[in-house]
Order: C-alpha cells, then structure tokens, then sequence
C-alpha cells in the first residue's frame, strides 16, 4: 500500500495529504516540552515518579499514559552533527556561509583529553520518541472491534469509546508504543492530535518544540526535507547520521512518524528492523484454510468410506 | 542555556544554522553542552580566571579592536598618580581598610578629575566614607554616603590617544592581566591549555569589524562574592574586542524567570527605585536639591536625573507634589543600610522586622542557608505568603526540618502566617521584560480559581483598604499613604485593576495628560509625570506598544515592530558604537546606526541610541553639562564621561579591575594572590547556624574536600512552587538527586541510584545519587578535583520532594549586590541516607569540630 492509498483504502474519498512527523534527533535539546505538550492537550494521566537513573529520561519509554518520550543517550563520542537544519525565516543573505565547514573546524582537537582518566569527549544524545503510525499497521489489522481506524490524513488512531480493551492491538505493534491503561484497560496511543488536525492545527508536541526538532507536515514533503538534511549532515562529515522509517519499503511499508538518528537505532530503544506482525497473517489462514479443507475431505472420505 | 531558558535557545540555534560556534564553559556537560560546538568544563568559582586569562591574550597579542578602545573606551585615559594596583599589593587595591573590609575608592579615580558611575554605587565618593554601621562594610550605596562633599568635576580626563602612558587604563589592564598565563588558568581552573587557546582562538577570530562575539550568562556568574566582578571581567573583554553596541555583540544576562529583568527596572529592590535611581538615604539626603546633586553626572543623561526623578514622584503623589514641598521627595522611604533580603533575615532573627511579605519567593527552600531563613521567619509577627502552592515557606511551622530535629517546636511560634492563593500569568494581564529589556504583553486568558488573585489586585485592593482606614488620620507620617494616587479602574466580578491603566501610568503623560512619547520629554518642573523614565514611550500615542506582534517574517531583521524594548524601543543600547568615529558603519556586515551626512541626522535599522541631531564631529561647549556635554564619539551615553570602562573609576565597592578571588569556602589557596578571598566581601554578622569553612592551605580544609554548585533543570522552576506541584513536572524529574563523576563514586562508594549525604559547615542533605561523566573531574592546582552538582529545585512539600540544597549554603555575598554565593562551596559526599532528627545536628558539629570551626573561620579579610 502505498502512501496516497493508505487513506482512500480506508474508504476516505478526496482525503487531504497524509501528514505525519519528521523528528530531527540531531537539533533535540531535551526539554521534554514535547511530553509535557503532550499530556497537557490529550489529559493524559501522570504515570509515576520514579528516578530511574537513565541519565535524563524517567519517563523510560512509550505506553498508554505516555505518547512522546525524550530518549537521552550518553556516550563516550565526539560531538557531532547537532547543526540545525531548518530555520524559522529567510536565510537568502547568508546562504554563502558554509556551516558546515565552519563547523569541522570546532571540537576539541583529537587527543586532549578534558579529564585526567584521558576521556577525550562526550555525546549526550536526545531523541523525542512517538507511535510510528505505519503504513502497514498491525494493530489496526488486528483490532477486532474497528476501534483502531485510518483517518483521512493517513494517520492511525484508537477511539477510546469503542475500544473494548481485548489487547489485541498490544502484541501486534512492533515497536511496543500502543498499550492498555491500569485499571481503565482500553488500549491508548498517540491520535497525533487528530482533534486539532481536524481544525487545522499541528499536533501539542511540534508546536510546543522550540528548535523543530520535531516537524509536522505531509510526508512526501517531510521525506524530502529528511534526505536533503541527512546528505547535508552527511557532506559536513556526520556519517553517523541516517533515516529511520523513512523507507516505504520497510517492514511496516515507512513509517508515518519518522526520525534522524545519529547513531544505531537500538541505541535510542528502537527495533532495527520492524517488520509487520501481520505479515504472515494471510499466508498463516491460506495455511490454515488448506488444513481446514484437507481435514474437511479427509472427514469425508472417511465418512463416506464406512461401511454401511 | 538550553538547561534553563529551552524557548530562548531556539535563537541560538537559528545563529548556529546561520554558521554561528556555541562554546559553552560550565563545570557540567548539560543540555547547553550537548548543541554546543565546544564544551569547556571548569572548576566553579574560577571564571575570573578564565576570563582574565581570556583579556591577557587579547592584550598581550594585540588582538583588541584599537580604533574602537581608543574612540568609545576609557583605555587611554591616565589614572592618578597614587593608584595602586594588585600588582604592587599582592591582590589587594590601594584604600582598603581591612578592619571595616572596605575600600576608599579615592585613589581609582582618573587623573585629575572624578566620574560618576551609570549606576552601582553611585554616589560613593560624595564626601568620603561616612559608615553608619562598622559591622555592614559598603553594603548600601549609602553606607558610604557622606553630606556634602566636592562639588562635581566637569573637566575632562586626561588621555593618551597612543595608550602607551604606563599610568593609562590600557597599560595598567596589561600589568594587570599579565599574569593570568594560559598556564595559570589550567591550574586555577582546571581548563588545559590547548583547550583554552583554542577557545580564545575563537573569541578572537570572531569579533573585530566584520564579526561579533555575544556572551551570555545566568546566575552561575551573579552568584558570587565577586559576582559583579565576573560580569565587569566580560564587560572589559566584549569592550576591548569591540563587541558592545553592535549587532551579534553583547552581554546578555539570562534571567532566573519571567520578567526578573523588569523587577529590577521597576524593582523590587531595597536600594533602587524605577529606572535605576537610587533610593535615598535617611541621614545624607534632607532634600531633593542636594539628592540630586550628589546623583547626577555631569555629563550624559542622568545629567537629567532631576526630571526622572520628578516626573516619577509627580506619578506616586499627584498633584500633592509641589514645587514648594519638594514634590514630596520627603515622602520617599529612606536607607539606613543594607536591607538586602539576608540583612532582613538577620533582623527577623534580631526581632526589628516584624512582618513579611513573600510573594512568589520560596525562602525556605530557594534562599542561601535556608535554615537562617525559616528560622528568621518564626521570629516574625505575622507572614503573608502569596503563592500558587503551599510551599514551604507557609508550612516550616508546622512541618519544617527544625521541628523534625527539635530545634523548633509549633506551639512556641508566635508567627501569624497568612496564605493567600495567587493568579497565574495566563490568569492576568501584564507585561513581561525579559532580557533584552523588551517589554511583551500577556492578555488574561482564564479567570483565576477559587480565591486565587492577581499580585496587582492584592496591592491595588491592600493599599485601597489600608487607605480607607486611614482616612480620618491627621498623623503626617499617614500622608504619604493618603496623598498617593491610588485611583486605577477595576474591572470585571473581582475588581481586577486594569493594568493598561498602570502602563500607561509608567509611561507618563504631560502637562494635559496626554501619553508623552519618550524620556526626552521629560521636565524636572513638574509638569510631566512619569512612573518609570526608562519605560517612557511605551504608551506613546496611547497605544500599548508592548502589544505589539508583528511577525518578524513581516519585518525586518531588527523587528522593532514586535513588542517594545527600552529605552525608546532601541534594540542594541548604545548602538553609536556601531559607527566608527565619523559615523560610517565599522563594515557594510554589521551596519547597524549611521551618520546621514545629507539629512543630518542619526539613522539605520535600529532606533539610533544618540541624539538625532548630533553630528559625529560635534565637540561640546567647555559649560555644557548633562546630555549636552556629550560629544560627538561619546557613544556611551550613560556614562560620566561618555566611554566604555575598561576600568572603573566609580560605582564597585571592590575594586576598579575584576580579579580572581577564591570563593568563601574553598579547598584551594589563591594560586595568583596572596589575597586568598575578596578582601571586601560582604559577612553577615556571626551565627551559629552560618558558620564559614575554612580554606585554601589551612587545617581543617581537607575535612571538604570537593568544590558544589547548585543550579536548575530544564523541568522544574526555582525553588519549585511552581513544578513540583505539577504532576507533569514532577515525573520529569522526581526526586532531589546530586550528580557526581564515575571517579568520585568509586573514590566514595556512592552508587548509581543510591543515597548519598552531603555535608557542609552549616548543614547535612540527602540525595539519590546520578553517577554520569557528563561530570568530568578536573586536574586543579595539580591534583584531581571532583565536583559535586546540586539541583536546588526541591523541598519537603508538594508532589516532587526532597531536601534542599540550600540547606548547604552560607551567608557570605557580593559586597555590591548582596548576593549569596550559591554557585562554588566545598562539602562532603558520603554514600548512605542522612541521620534524622538531632542526630543530623550532631553529624554536622561532628563535622564543625573536624574542621575546627569557630565563628572567627573564614571571616578574615
């Protein structure tokens, strides 16, 4: 399925461009205001004070009382690539400034070590986690209520008076965001604030993010913006940087909320390699149906072999 | 910066797309460092250091902006004859009288005359060092306020245009820094050379005619004994490579929150009144001729210091204020000291103040020695707290750490505390300052709850009850109370005062009431009123010019059309010095003002900071006093003589050129001076509660042996009354923690998650412990250094807990400022939770006789 059928096969006619997040992890600042946005527009019920001891983040990942969640990832790496990329006006005049170049001139030199145990520099990642919103998703395949539906903007959402709380939807995502609440047991995700799409706003968490980190838009245009970053990033010496689910032609089909990451997804607690779970459904009930039809006509031939 | 103000960084990383470097320099790796271009960790306490390590490089490779130090600054001016540096006294200036720990500042003036200072200590020299109170050295403008005195000098320094007199400001700033080596710096602190180089490398390259350099700074540079003196160290720096005045340059000091930079241009503060005149004192100032006289520079525009402070008395009293009664400049309070908020506490604690008004300030937890304070409070009469929360500066009395440990018990507190909710800022409108001094309005969006109410409807509503009780009154120490204009429209079920009418009250109106249009304006005859000159123009028209929001995409880059900055909507103050002398553009990249030759007149994309009409080869009558006596290359407008100061002959109580001084408590000698703490600190009277540690290489230091600092986190606000109340906040970030280094948790077998105390002269806290080596330990005075960080956010109340960190802290403060040296202390780390109850007062005299405290540690000059 592709991008621009994802809505119409959802049965929405004349839908609007599917719109999505393009989380840029290389210019997040880590002040959470995207959880706290968040929280405050969806009423999202506080879900534990616990110091956890994970660096920054003690919110410690995504769950029904939790849509956005600030990974912070320290490590024993140069700095590198927190170069913004997206500006709020026009830059014309100062298009001739190389930032880049400017930039690989910085850092200290290799070698001088900043501490007497010789370690040399400090990387201290953030990332602003959020449901992906597949293209090929699996809890809308598996929710057996019509609970979870495709909106017309291409997104996936639960409807909180539908959801009977079978769980369902839970096993079936393979990045472990969709999740039942304690003591309310209906499955609860990131709507990516459908009730403001609706009005024509962006979504709590992007309009609250102060440096774009966290970019909302159609996706076609947000992919496009996502490659020219990550070739920028790329030219100006930050290998590490790369585009995680932005591939239409990943397991999930891309991902509607996709992110650039300066290192391994599974440093940022992310799958490396997310694949539907549905996908062997249909050859699982092909299977099951030959079985089916196999144990049908081996009944009848027994039936019809007895002796009278 | 991205730690504290994330909606502020956005800018910084606009200038980084833009091919901006971001160098951060604090003892921690945080969320500033992670975007930075260069984290340079030091030990805290040691940026005087650094800075003027910085200054030494720049002098001592002629990497300064010359044409620039010589036209705007005072670098060529000659110093009098019996100056003396910390060169010839071994980290002490001439006119120090250890006994009081004060300075005669008699000899930093320039040779052969006297300048007022722009603000500071402002009448200092006004006729010698008349002390009130021996004990208080300098704390008040007044404390070293004479009557009478020399009538003020108008004529012009003496100058060497080459800067090579050895007695010039510019040779004595190069004897001076001659000694802060890059070598110096890595052993003071901890910042190796290479590194060090390479940041000056970058200050240098980027400033000069086609680049500037900004600095910005928090309270991790205020928050000092010689806190002041940090932020003159990049004052000198940003003047002498040519960075202030002009577009990208700057000192900006970040605000702790919302507005902080208007409470101090309508302040809050004891020794000031609105637009930063002085307040005056009870023995020295019988009138305003002779306040007056003793505040106004001769030259500049607080020659006009008459009409501002006129206007401002015709805006409190009306037409109550007269010619013939002074304008009742006899109405204003008077200093008798320093009032600061730890003098208040040591008069609480002495039983002279008797009543206590906190509104948004959590004492309790968000004041140094938070104990002094509590303590201080349940010796008050009555306390009336105004806060969204019960915090626990309304609670110490019933729940506070003294009742837990004894030393407190309810029943014996006379204190009558009152709480009263307040109003959020969505739940008023007003106007926040922040600090680029623009002014932006908020408009009420919800009504508040319950009994919840705006501060302006607590005064307005307070004042108008006091006055209706006192209306039968005939005692004249009632009048002025009575006479006050007290007459603002309320609104709306509340009465909520509207605050429009209190703008457009700041800004002023003329003789027919009408809304003046700018501080020009302004008459010292009466005729004008005005409730803060500075603000005077932000209702010009009567319009509310902070509201206004055009979007800067619709705007130019100076986007003076979105709210309104002050002095007159300028963006960049003393934006003269963008010109060269003649009036052209240092470079077409950082055109900001200009001389029109043709129209004859000051122009460019922002407000000019000069008079209009005033051509740049103006030079001034020898009469000529006030905004008059200004030339046509004096671009520093408020300043006595016109110049950026390099050095100041005028206005600090602790010397005329920063310099480094070990902070109160330290476990290192001064390694550049004999001179081990700044010899004019300012030390609260003896307590047994605020005892000093002791330093440097004197027995009992190693019982502290590693430097703390304090400070905030991008989740929580203060000291929490407005965070950990808020569930989404609190499980952000939890519980009160202390981050420590790998090496440091290994040295003391602190655990990851664990406990660990911490312990100081004055107190004992707990705190989970978060081992990271975004805490680097640092080689110092050739020995390992760890560092201790401290979140200072939390306090037993609310949702969020935890002790605070302020606990910790002592009373030693910045002889011009008053402020607590919060940001570098030496404690104790020890693994395990704290004792409680008195057993935890034991624990810290245990520590105290280690140590060998008494209450004469720490205090010598």
């Amino acid at each position: 399925m592709t991008d621009d059928t994802a809505a119409r096969a959802a049965g929405s006619t004349g839908a609007p461009p599917r719109v999505g997040f393009f989380t840029d992890t290389s210019v997040c600042i880590g002040c959470k205001a995207c959880e706290v946005a968040c929280k405050e527009w969806n009423a999202i019920p506080e879900d534990g004070l616990e110091l956890t001891g994970m660096s920054y983040d003690n919110t410690q990942g995504l769950g029904a009382s939790t849509w956005r969640h600030v990974a912070f990832v320290e490590q024993r790496k140069p700095l590198g690539g927190q170069e913004p990329g997206v500006g709020h006006g026009n830059h014309e005049d100062h298009e001739d400034i190389d930032v880049f170049a400017a930039a690989r001139g910085l850092g200290a030199p290799p070698g001088s070590p900043l501490a007497p145990d010789g370690r040399t520099e400090l990387r201290w990642l953030m990332s602003s986690d959020v449901c992906k919103h597949c293209t090929r998703a699996a809890c809308l395949d598996v929710c057996p209520t019509g609970s979870l539906f495709r909106t017309e903007f291409g997104t996936v959402v639960v409807q909180e008076d539908v959801c009977n709380g079978c769980g369902y939807c839970v096993p079936a995502c393979p990045y472990g965001v969709i999740d039942q609440r304690p003591g309310d047991g209906r499955a609860w995700k990131c709507t990516l604030c459908y009730d403001r799409l609706g009005v024509g706003m962006e979504p709590a968490c992007a309009k609250s993010c102060p440096t774009d980190s966290i970019q909302f838009g159609p996706l076609e245009e947000l992919r496009e913006r996502a490659a020219a970053r990550v070739a920028r990033l790329h030219a100006a010496g930050v290998t590490d940087a790369r585009l995680y689910g932005a591939d239409p032609e990943d397991g999930v089909g891309g991902d509607g909320a996709f992110f650039l990451l300066l290192d391994e997804p599974e440093v940022y607690g992310l799958p490396p390699d997310p694949v539907v779970t549905t996908r062997d459904l249909p050859a699982m009930w092909r299977h099951a149906a030959a079985a089916a039809v196999s144990l049908t006509a081996l009944a009848a031939v027994c039936f019809a072999g007895r002796p009278r | 910066m991205a730690e504290c103000h994330p909606v502020g960084f956005q800018w910084v990383m606009e200038a980084k797309a833009r091919g901006a470097k971001v160098v951060h320099v604090d003892p921690r790796f945080t969320r500033t460092s992670a975007l930075a271009d260069v984290h340079v960790p030091l030990r805290a306490g040691s940026d005087i250091a650094f800075l003027g390590g910085i200054i030494n490089h720049v002098l001592s490779g002629d990497a300064y902006f010359r044409d620039y130090v010589v036209a705007y600054t005072n670098g060529p001016v000659i110093l009098r004859e019996d100056f003396r540096d910390t060169e010839d006294l071994d980290g002490v200036f001439s006119g120090l009288d250890p006994d009081n720990r004060s300075y005669d500042p008699g000899t930093w003036q320039y040779h052969g005359t006297e300048a007022r200072a722009a603000s500071g200590q402002r009448d200092q020299r006004f006729g010698g060092s008349v002390r009130a109170d021996g004990s208080v050295s300098g704390a008040a403008r007044g404390e070293s306020h004479g009557s009478g005195g020399p009538a003020i000098s108008r004529t012009e320094p003496e100058r060497d245009e080459t800067m090579t007199h050895p007695r010039c400001v510019l040779q004595v700033l190069k004897r001076h820094y001659a000694r802060y080596t890059p070598e110096m710096v890595e052993r003071v602190c901890g910042v190796p050379r290479d590194l060090f180089r390479q940041v000056c490398d970058l200050v240098t390259e980027n400033s000069g005619r086609d680049r500037t350099t900004a600095f910005a700074y928090a309270v991790g540079w205020t928050q000092h004994t010689t806190g002041v003196q940090y932020i003159r160290a990049a004052s000198v720096l940003q003047s002498l490579l040519g960075n202030i005045g002009r577009p990208g340059g700057g000192i900006l000091a970040l605000r702790g929150h919302a507005s902080i930079q208007g409470s101090t241009d309508i302040p809050t503060l004891f020794n000031l009144l609105p637009g930063y005149i002085p307040m005056p004192h009870a023995h020295h100032d019988r009138d305003l001729e002779s306040f007056v006289r003793a505040d106004e520079a001769g030259k500049g525009y607080w020659g006009n210091m008459r009409a501002y402070l006129v206007s401002l008395l015709k805006a409190y009293w009306g037409d109550a204020a007269t010619e013939e009664n002074d304008f009742c400049f006899d109405y204003l309070p008077r200093l008798t000291g320093s009032h600061s908020t730890y003098e208040t506490v040591m008069a609480q604690l002495e039983g002279t103040c008797k009543g206590y008004f906190l509104m948004g300030e959590n004492p309790a937890v968000g004041s140094a020695n938070a104990k002094l304070q509590r303590l201080g409070m349940a010796r008050l009469d009555w306390l009336v707290v105004r806060d969204f929360s019960l915090i626990e500066s309304a609670t110490w009395w019933q729940d506070g750490p003294e009742i837990e440990t004894g030393e407190l018990r309810t029943e014996d507190i006379g204190t009558e505390v009152f709480f009263l909710p307040a109003a959020a800022h969505t739940e008023k409108d007003g106007s926040f300052t922040n600090t680029q001094r623009l002014l932006q309005w908020h408009h009420q969006a919800a009504e508040p709850p319950g009994e919840a109410r705006s501060d302006l409807w607590f005064a307005f509503h307070l004042g108008r009850i006091i006055r209706e009780k006192l209306a039968a009154s005939t005692d004249p120490m009632d009048r002025p109370l009575l006479d006050l204009t007290w007459d603002y429209p309320t609104r709306g079920e509340l009465a909520e005062p509207d605050a429009e009418a209190v703008l457009a009250e700041i800004n002023g109106r003329d003789a027919g009431g009408a809304p003046l249009a700018g501080y020009e304006q302004l008459e010292g005859d009466g005729s004008t009123s005005c409730g803060c000159w500075i603000y005077c123009g932000v209702y010009a028209d009567g319009v509310n010019q902070a509201d206004r929001r055009k979007p800067g995409d619709r705007q130019d880059w100076v986007a003076g059309e979105w709210g309104w900055a002050w002095p007159a909507n300028r963006r960049v103050l003393y934006n003269r010095a963008s010109a060269d002398p003649e009036g052209r553009p240092w470079s077409e990249r950082k055109a900001l003002v200009w001389w029109d030759a043709e129209r004859g007149e000051w122009t460019g994309h922002d407000v000019p900071d000069f008079q209009k009409d005033k051509p740049p080869g103006h030079r001034p009558p020898e009469d000529a006093t006030g905004p008059e006596a200004l030339s046509g290359t004096d671009a520093f407008i408020m300043q006595a003589d016109g110049k950026a100061w390099l050095y100041v002959p005028s206005g600090l109580t602790d010397g005329p050129l920063p310099t480094h001084y070990e902070p109160q408590d330290s476990p290192f000698p001064n390694l550049l001076y004999r001179q081990q703490r700044n010899p004019v600190r300012h030390l609260l009277p003896p307590h047994p509660d605020n005892r000093y540690q002791p330093s440097g290489g004197e027995p009992g230091t190693e019982v502290f042996p590693y430097v703390a600092t304090t400070y905030r986190l991008t989740e929580h606000h203060t000291a929490g009354g407005m965070s950990r109340w808020q569930p989404y906040l609190a499980e952000l970030q939890p519980e009160f923690f202390c981050e420590v280094s790998p090496e440091l948790a290994a040295e003391r077998g602190l655990e990851h998650t664990g406990w660990a105390t911490i312990v100081s002269a004055r107190a004992v806290v707990e705190a989970r412990v978060l081992v990271t080596d975004r805490m680097a330990p640092l080689t110092v005075h050739g020995r390992t250094l760890h560092q201790v960080g401290l979140p200072y956010h939390w306090g037993p109340n609310g949702y969020s807990t935890g002790d605070a960190a302020n606990e910790l802290l002592h009373l030693s403060l910045d002889p011009n400022t008053q402020i607590q040296e919060t940001k570098a202390f030496a404690v104790d780390i020890r693994p395990g939770r704290r004792p409680r109850g008195p057993a935890a007062l034991e624990l810290v005299r245990g520590y105290r006789e280690r140590a060998g405290i008494d209450e004469r540690t720490g205090t010598e000059p």
